[in-house]
């Protein structure tokens, strides 16, 4: 269980990135951030990942405080960030050090088979598609089986077919160890195809402003009417950020007793 | 262009695409070779100007339309070379010549990875360090031979000396600023796997650097090269650039020629070897290098 209590980030410069963030994400469980550009959802990512400090709170992985980067904790940023002298499979196993050679190589070929590149293995990333680089950024985190991913907007630079495939990859991975994962994410429905709940955040200082689970049984139809109308809960909830900034947030419960009885 | 691609395939449909993509490079495979072939055949175009000034010379001369005494037929050019290389003189001078350049060479380019090692990763260092080092830069280095003769004595040392100064710089410069100009987002993802310093210098700073080491180490080269000449002319018994001198002072243009024929072979020599040598470590850059 990832615990994030009372966190805030002030950067050197006065920036109020986060202010007073507290949020629990079960184990196993898909947690999608959403808000506009700003809203500090890098920062907290960074935060969980150790590779800032926090300035003030605590975060916990099923008790231990963590402070700095963890082996447990993996991270997929916005951008591949390979290492381009290295080939495909040595990116991938570039987390796999202490790892003997022949499991090694088993875990980084599962890895690719999984998200489809094992003919790639041995070509340089900058000869792959950015989807593709991106694949291989997603297996590096996954092959050290980390209890906890993070992944920040993965998807936004890629365009909606490659995005929907790279979905599925992500599934597939994801099925097979289930670990917590927080995503964050400026698309609504990438948050209802992947997230079991969705955390709305606000921005100027960055902070939560509403949760909605998302109870939608898996595979996820994307044209079914429980996915249309979570879609646009969450779009409700992001509207309602910008436009009243100091409203409190209706809460969920009320809601989801309105889409029981509808 | 990818996103082209991308957005042209998706779901099941993309492996689908790429063995069909793979077919198709493997199908234009022989094509590939086809052009290279003719690439070959293009970089022969390059000689024939050169070719056609030396015919066009020789004829002149050979007609009697030019004494060719300053300026001397490509033939008499050869048989100097060939006087030279049968006597054992040329291969003395080149030997004494590179021996000076590779000293000098690897005295100035270890100087310049260390210090240009410790500026680039250190900012205390460097405000210490750089802005000496940027005002001794901007002295000409031939300036620095009087001293240096009067330092290290007119033999070998002083040589080295100028040459290793000449290599220090670009040297310096190249790997200080490539270790700045390392990409931070890389070094996170070092962070993350949670390398030591010690392992994130190997599995990051050192791959990364390595191309712009590289062509610091060959300007460094190239350098070296152009001031072993200078330190030839301020007395050498021996050299290349001693044969220089040596052909202006006895009126031997043929033989100032053949010494600079020399000069160029040794000095693309040394550096074809360099990128030969560095090959292996920046094999990923290879596939840039083929297409520019
Ligand atoms: N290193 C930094 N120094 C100062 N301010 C920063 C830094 N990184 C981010 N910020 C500021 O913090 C706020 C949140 O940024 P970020 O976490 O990147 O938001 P998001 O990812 O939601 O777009 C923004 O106002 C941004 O300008
Ligand atoms: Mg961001």
């Amino acid at each position: 269980m990832l615990s994030l209590k009372h966190l805030s980030k002030t950067y050197a410069d006065g920036t109020r990135a986060l202010s007073d963030i507290t949020l629990t994400v079960h184990e196993g469980e898909i947690v999608a951030l959403i808000g506009g550009s700003g809203c500090g959802k890098t920062t907290l990512l960074r935060l969980i990942a150790g590779l800032d400090r926090e300035s003030a709170g605590r975060i916990r992985l099923d008790g231990e405080v963590l402070s700095g980067p963890h082996p447990a904790v993996g991270i997929v940023f916005q951008e591949p960030r390979l290492l381009p002298w290295l080939t495909v499979f040595e990116n991938i196993a570039f987390g796999l050090d202490g790892v003997s050679a022949a499991e090694k190589n088993a875990r980084v070929s599962h890895a690719l088979e999984k998200i489809g590149l094992s003919e790639h293995a041995n070509r340089w990333p900058r000869d792959l598609s950015g989807g593709q680089q991106q694949r291989v950024s997603i297996a590096r985190a996954f092959v050290t089986n980390p209890k906890v991913l993070l992944l920040d907007e993965p998807f936004s630079a890629l365009d909606a077919f490659t995005r929907a495939s790279l979905h599925e990859h992500l599934l597939g991975l994801w099925e097979e160890t289930r670990p917590t994962v927080v995503l964050v994410t400026h698309d609504v429905q990438e948050a209802v195809t992947l997230a079991d709940r969705a955390v709305v955040m606000q921005p100027k200082p960055g902070r939560i402003f509403d949760e909605l689970p998302l109870t939608l049984a898996r595979p996820r139809d994307r044209t079914g009417l429980p996915f249309e109308s979570s879609v646009r809960r969450i779009l409700t909830a992001l509207d309602h950020s910008l436009k009243a900034p100091q409203e409190q947030p209706q809460r969920e419960r009320d809601r989801q007793a309105a889409a029981l009885w509808w | 262009m990818t996103s082209s691609r991308e957005s042209a395939v998706s779901g099941n449909a993309e492996t689908v695409a790429w063995s069909s993509q793979e077919g198709a490079a493997a199908l234009a495979a022989p094509d590939f070779a086809e052009k290279r072939r003719a690439f070959d055949g293009r970089i022969l175009l390059g000689f024939l100007l050169p070719i056609a000034i030396a015919l066009l010379w020789e004829a002149a001369v050979y007609f009697g339309l030019s004494q060719g005494r300053l300026i001397p037929p490509p033939s008499r050019i050869l048989a100097t070379l060939e006087a030279l290389a049968k006597t054992g003189e040329l291969w003395a001078h080149s030997w004494m010549t590179l021996w000076r350049v590779l000293t000098g060479f690897a005295i100035g380019a270890v100087a310049g990875i260390v210090l240009g090692t410790l500026s680039g990763s250190s900012r205390t260092i460097r405000q210490f360090l750089d802005p000496t080092l940027q005002a001794l830069r901007a002295i000409p280095s031939i300036a620095w031979v009087p001293l240096f003769i009067l330092w290290l004595g007119i033999f070998e040392a002083s040589k080295v000396a100028l040459i290793a100064v000449g290599v220090f710089f670009p040297v310096y410069l190249g790997i200080a600023g490539a270790i700045l100009s390392l990409d931070r987002k890389l070094v996170e993802v070092g962070h993350v796997f949670r390398l030591s310093r010690l392992q994130l210098a190997r599995r990051i700073l050192l791959p990364a650097v390595l191309p712009e080491a590289v062509i610091a180490l060959r300007s460094g080269l190239g350098l070296g090269f152009m001031f072993v000449v200078a330190a030839e002319f301020m007395g050498a018994s021996e050299g290349l650039g001693y044969l220089l001198v040596d052909g202006q002072q006895m009126g031997k243009p043929d033989q100032i020629v053949a010494a600079i024929i020399a000069f160029a072979l040794l000095g693309k020599i040394a550096d074809s070897l360099l990128v030969v040598a560095s090959m292996p470590l920046v094999r990923w850059q290879d596939t840039v290098r083929e297409r520019l």
